[in-house]
């Protein structure tokens, strides 16, 4: 009942802005490519290496992380007034940890074959900290729609980051792109597939050598 | 010698770090200096030895499908598997409550050098991983302890090795988009690489 209340509140207050307004389309763009949640700022590394072997599975992680940053943003931008400052990391593992399950029941009982693929990693986006961080940063102390639009933003910086990483992996590792074999398409049916890119070490080499390409552009330097 | 040797699987062959990935962010932010590294290494082995026991027990008592049997006849067929992530999350998060504040009250100097990292470990993926593993792996609660702190000591030896190739590497020339987290993330696969000759050792 009461974050009914304070959701109306805000409803009025904002009205006062723009829906689109420059600040906001800042909000979701920053997180794409300066502030880059992988990149540059260091978070959710972990999923970010484990599940992009394949394009596939990349591309449902992406979707849950995206889904789980959104709604827990908004969920915590609601209650942001009611949670005693002490407790906060439990309440919002909570939330966090709901949705996940959420993510993991849809998973289960429509894609049983990719969550298979991608096993302990679906729970671990609990402790993914891009999440974690994101509520803390912002939804702790914005307004539901921002937080929205943060969420998105970050999600989807973290979501073409990983894709990138998936698709050289996969190019590479496995000789295809999402399942298809590209170079068999092309009629090089000898091209050697690396091992070392479905390992990972493979991982590790093209998010070092992403990020340096995508510091090299923004111009950032870390000291 | 079972459980001897999934420790040391854990250690070294199923590392956490480079073979599963886990805990990469503290593994990566809190790797600058080797003391910072050791205590958020020792504050690892200890929460891991720790909760993966305590999640075993949980799982075969109350979260399994028919684990609830012990209770009466009615809830042998109760499956609470669904709720395994919030119970774990809950576990590690007050478990790391807990142990923050025994290490406060026991050992003041202790308390000083980790207390900041504690709460760092609760949203360490190390620790959540660790525990869903066990889970598919079917252990038992010796077996599970051990995978516990095997894992703790491979990802403490992997942060030490890390910090103390970083200090060093502050007086090398690094190019500047490469500066920080690129060439970290480029040291890592090579130190994975090193960690791949493991696989060799037959157990």
């Amino acid at each position: 009942m009461s974050t009914e209340t304070a959701e109306v509140k805000e409803e009025v207050k904002k009205s006062s802005e723009a829906l689109f307004s420059k600040r906001r389309k800042r909000i979701v763009s920053d997180p794409l490519n300066e502030d880059n949640p992988i990149t540059v700022q260091v978070l959710g590394i972990c999923s970010a290496l484990a599940i992009t072997i394949k394009m596939e599975p990349t591309l449902v992680m992406s979707i849950a992380v995206i889904a789980v940053i959104v709604f827990s943003n908004l969920i915590i931008s609601l209650i942001r007034g009611l949670i005693p400052g002490r407790v906060r990391i439990i309440v919002q593992l909570a939330i966090i940890a709901t949705l996940v399950t959420l993510v993991s029941e849809v998973l289960k009982a429509y894609y049983f074959d990719m969550y298979k693929v991608l096993g302990a990693f679906v729970g671990l986006i609990i402790t993914n900290c891009i999440v974690m961080g994101r509520l803390e940063a912002f939804a702790m102390a914005n307004k539901p729609y921002d937080s929205i639009l943060d969420g998105l933003g970050s999600g989807f910086g973290y979501a073409w980051i990983i894709l990138v990483v998936a698709f050289f992996r996969e190019l590479f590792g496995s000789g295809s792109i999402m399942n298809f074999k590209v170079f068999e398409a092309i009629g090089w049916e000898s091209f050697p597939t690396n091992g070392l890119m479905v390992d990972s070490i493979g991982a590790f080499m093209v998010l070092g050598i992403l990020i340096w390409v995508q510091r090299s552009r923004t111009g950032y330097v870390e000291h | 010698m079972d459980i001897f040797n999934i420790a040391l699987k854990a250690t070294f062959i199923d590392n956490m770090v480079f073979a599963y990935f886990l805990g990469m962010c503290s593994f990566l932010a809190v790797s600058k200096k080797v003391s910072t590294a050791f205590g958020l290494g020792m504050a690892v082995i200890f929460v891991l030895t720790i909760t993966v026991p305590v999640n075993w027990l949980l799982q075969e008592y109350v979260l399994k499908e028919g684990a609830l049997a012990w209770l009466g006849a009615d809830f042998a067929t109760v499956d609470l598997t669904f709720l395994q992530f919030i119970m774990f999350i809950a576990v590690i998060a007050s478990m790391v409550q807990l142990v923050e504040m025994v290490i406060e009250k026991f050992s003041p100097a202790l308390y000083g050098s980790l207390g900041i990292f504690l709460p760092l470990i609760a949203v360490n993926c190390a620790i959540l991983g660790a525990s869903l593993f066990m889970v598919q792996r079917d252990y038992t609660i010796g077996q599970a302890t051990a995978y516990g702190f095997g894992s703790g000591i491979g990802w403490f030896l992997a942060i030490i090795a890390l910090a103390a190739i970083r200090e060093k590497l502050k007086y090398s020339s690094v190019p500047d988009g490469l500066k920080g987290l690129g060439i970290t993330m480029l040291i890592t696969g090579l130190m994975g690489l090193a960690f791949k000759s493991f696989i060799g050792i037959a157990l």
